[in-house]
């Protein structure tokens, strides 16, 4: 069995609100486990808490409760030692790719520094080495190290991001949102890539995306988010194609598929809820408000997680009490 | 035959003073009435350039059309001084965009904001005022009173997203522009949108021309398609025969680089290699060419027009899809 790159238990990260407004409880207690050289997709709608939870794997902020590790070893954001070994395990790619890159260097001169941070490569010459290699393995070639960040595509600047990212040789890289500001054919060459270099390297993925698609496309397991909560969490294909939590439901069916014929067909006899303010009811389930499911018990009760057969986990009373009665599929 | 509602032809737009760098380099467009079409392609193709123009919107000097015509309903928008204009924008034709902000002052309650548009479109005040309560229940805006009374910065971005729809709506245009409306917002937010916009154009029989590069987006909402690439539309069909059988290389490629229902888990999605081309740059053949798989030395002598390739269809392609190799 393959053994566990990253474990997250009970995060909680609570924000201190601003301007007298109450405090923003962006994560509300998230346990997530990801299998070496595996993938977990983590989906949910803007705000849901999704670029928080990276932030705390990676160790750039503290949460308020619970803790993570990485290859056993636990998550700090202390400076030191410590923080420069975590580094070397676990890497996070950004969203906006040159918010990573310094605009005055050149791409040969952030890795080799990278490189130099880390003691890595034998003398210039072993980094001007392992530079060539990092931005083959990412497949742009030499020529590019003497780029600068505002002479990248947006494409080739995630690329680099992520070869950034793989200098220090860590054992996972925790993506966030990294499709979303790219063209569909350049998203489809950075999706091989990844593919490619977790077959080739072995590498465990935390793949966080609001695309459904992008999730479906990669992940071998997958975490729904809403509101700071995982309400769902199982194997891709069980979840999004027999969701069992309503609001995975209503995410699976809002995406539009680019098939006439089949996005008419899951649309057949669907109904589209009104906008609804998302904020969080005082107590019960935090989807209530929008659920088309919900009972007298939902507006009282925050459910947990449950786990079911299968290797899924719902935090929905209805859900639970209907696999239940039939045995989830 | 009856003519189309809006008909453009040939249209083009430069940069720069002097000699101009053509960006939009002939773009052709029927829209019927109540008909939904869709224009897609990648980031800087000239969809949002090509769209502006139409409504003589063009930030002049940097960016001025070059030729061709916009026709609505048989009236050369093009000829037309900004005072004539500005009565066709809006009462004619509407245009919403990804960010609401560009079209509401963030200083104005929403209902100000309606009413002045209206009043200005010459509805007198008291109608107008009935008018604006009106659409913002119509777009699905349950507290209407409550928005109305509002400023922008107190609704969510799917809230503003109607309201902005809502004001467009107002004045009853015959089409409605929409430029990514829904790119900034959850997909949930993004279903409600369009399933109210497709009501609505129903209702009205309104015609829409829905700008996106989201070919799921297409797919959903629209009855037909134009696929723009360098500035040009190099392929038109009707929705179902574009996924069906797309009959210009680019499409097909754009297609096959999405992961669609039957693609396999953690498959090798296909690429298309190179870049768009630059502008200023481009030689005498295909523009396509250097990505083309399809391509040879035909391709490099002239730019194919839209050729006829069947009832409604038309490909910017020399080589019909039954000469394709592979
Ligand atoms: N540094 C911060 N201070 C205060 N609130 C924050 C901070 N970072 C995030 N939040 C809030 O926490 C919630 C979750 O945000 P985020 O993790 O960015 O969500 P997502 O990435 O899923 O869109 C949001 O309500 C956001 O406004
Ligand atoms: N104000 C401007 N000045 C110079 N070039 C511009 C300007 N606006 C757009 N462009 C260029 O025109 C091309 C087409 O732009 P646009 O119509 O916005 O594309 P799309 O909407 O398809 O993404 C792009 O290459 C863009 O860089
Ligand atoms: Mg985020
Ligand atoms: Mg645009």
């Amino acid at each position: 069995m393959a053994g566990v790159a990253v474990r997250g238990w009970d995060l909680v990260k609570t924000y201190r609100g601003t301007g007298g407004r109450p405090p923003v409880r962006a994560l509300r207690g998230v346990s997530l486990e990801v299998p070496s050289g595996g993938t977990l997709g983590i989906v949910g709608e803007s705000g849901c808490g999704k670029s928080t939870l990276a932030r705390l794997l990676v160790g750039l902020e503290a949460p308020s409760r619970g803790g993570a590790e990485v290859d056993g070893v636990p998550v700090t954001t202390r400076a030191g030692d410590a923080r420069l070994q975590l580094a070397r395990r676990i890497q996070l790619v950004f969203q906006d790719p040159f918010s990573s890159l310094d605009p005055r260097r050149t791409v040969g001169r952030t890795l080799a520094e990278v490189l130099q941070v880390h003691r890595l490569g034998e003398g210039a010459d072993g980094r001007r080495q392992r530079v060539t290699e990092l931005l083959e393995m990412v497949a742009l070639g030499t020529r590019f190290a003497d780029r600068y960040p505002h002479e990248l595509s947006g494409g080739q600047a995630q690329r680099v991001a992520v070869a950034r990212a793989l200098a220090v040789q860590p054992g996972v890289l925790v993506l966030d949102e990294p499709t979303s500001a790219l063209d569909v054919s350049v998203r489809a060459e950075l999706l091989n890539l990844l593919v490619g270099m977790q077959d080739r390297l072995g590498l465990a993925y935390v793949f966080i995306s609001h695309d459904v698609s992008m999730i479906r496309h990669l992940s071998d397991r997958i975490l729904v988010m809403y509101l700071g909560k995982v309400v769902e969490a199982g194997p891709y294909d069980a979840v999004l194609d027999r969701p069992l939590h309503p609001y995975t439901e209503a995410l699976a069916a809002a995406v539009p598929v680019p098939d006439p014929g089949v996005d008419a067909e899951r649309r057949r006899g669907r109904s589209v809820g009104a906008p609804v303010d998302l904020r969080e009811p005082d107590r019960g389930c935090p989807y209530q408000p929008r659920c088309p499911l919900a009972e007298p018990v939902c507006r009282e009760v925050d459910p947990d997680l449950g786990a079911l057969p299968g290797g899924r986990a719902v935090a929905c009373h209805v859900a639970v009490r209907q696999a239940g009665a039939s045995g989830p599929s | 035959m009856a003519h189309p509602l809006l008909t453009i032809r040939g249209l083009r737009v430069g940069v720069g003073r002097g000699v101009p760098v053509e960006i939009v380099r002939g773009v052709d467009l029927d829209v019927d009435g109540g008909e939904k079409v869709g224009i897609v392609g990648e980031s800087g193709s000239g969809k949002t350039l090509s769209m502006l123009a139409v409504l003589g919107l063009l930030p002049t000097p940097a960016l001025r059309v070059l030729g061709g015509s916009v026709r609505l309903g048989g009236v050369e928008l093009l000829d037309l001084d900004e005072p004539h204009l500005r009565r066709v924008r809006g009462a004619r034709i509407a245009m919403i965009y990804q960010d609401p902000m560009s079209s509401l002052n963030p200083l104005l309650r929403v209902r100000t904001q309606i009413v002045e548009t209206l009043v200005a479109h010459g509805v007198d005040r008291r109608r107008a005022r009935e008018r604006t309560r009106e659409v913002l229940s119509q777009v699905g805006l349950r507290d209407a009173a409550r928005v109305e009374g509002a400023f922008p910065h107190e609704l969510s971005g799917g809230m503003l997203q109607r309201v902005m729809i809502a004001m467009a709506l107002s004045t009853q245009p015959e089409v409605l522009i929409a430029d990514e409306p829904t790119t900034a917002l959850d997909v949930t937010v993004q279903e409600q949108i369009l399933s109210l916009v497709g009501e609505l154009q129903a209702q009205n029989r309104m015609a829409v021309v829905w700008v996106t590069h989201d070919l799921g987006v297409v797919a959903r909402l629209v009855d037909r398609v134009a696929v723009m690439y360098a500035g040009r539309v190099v392929e038109h069909a009707s929705t179902p025969d574009l996924f069906a059988r797309p009959q210009h290389p680019y499409t097909a490629a754009l297609l096959a680089s999405l992961p669609r229902p039957g693609t396999a888990h953690r498959a090798t999605l296909r690429q298309i290699p190179g870049s768009p081309p630059d502008p200023a740059r481009l030689g005498s053949g295909c523009p396509y060419l250097p990505r083309c798989p399809q391509g040879d030395q035909e391709c490099r002598v002239a730019e194919p027009d839209l050729l006829d390739r069947g009832p409604g269809r038309a490909s910017a392609c020399w080589k019909p899809r039954d000469r394709w190799q592979g």
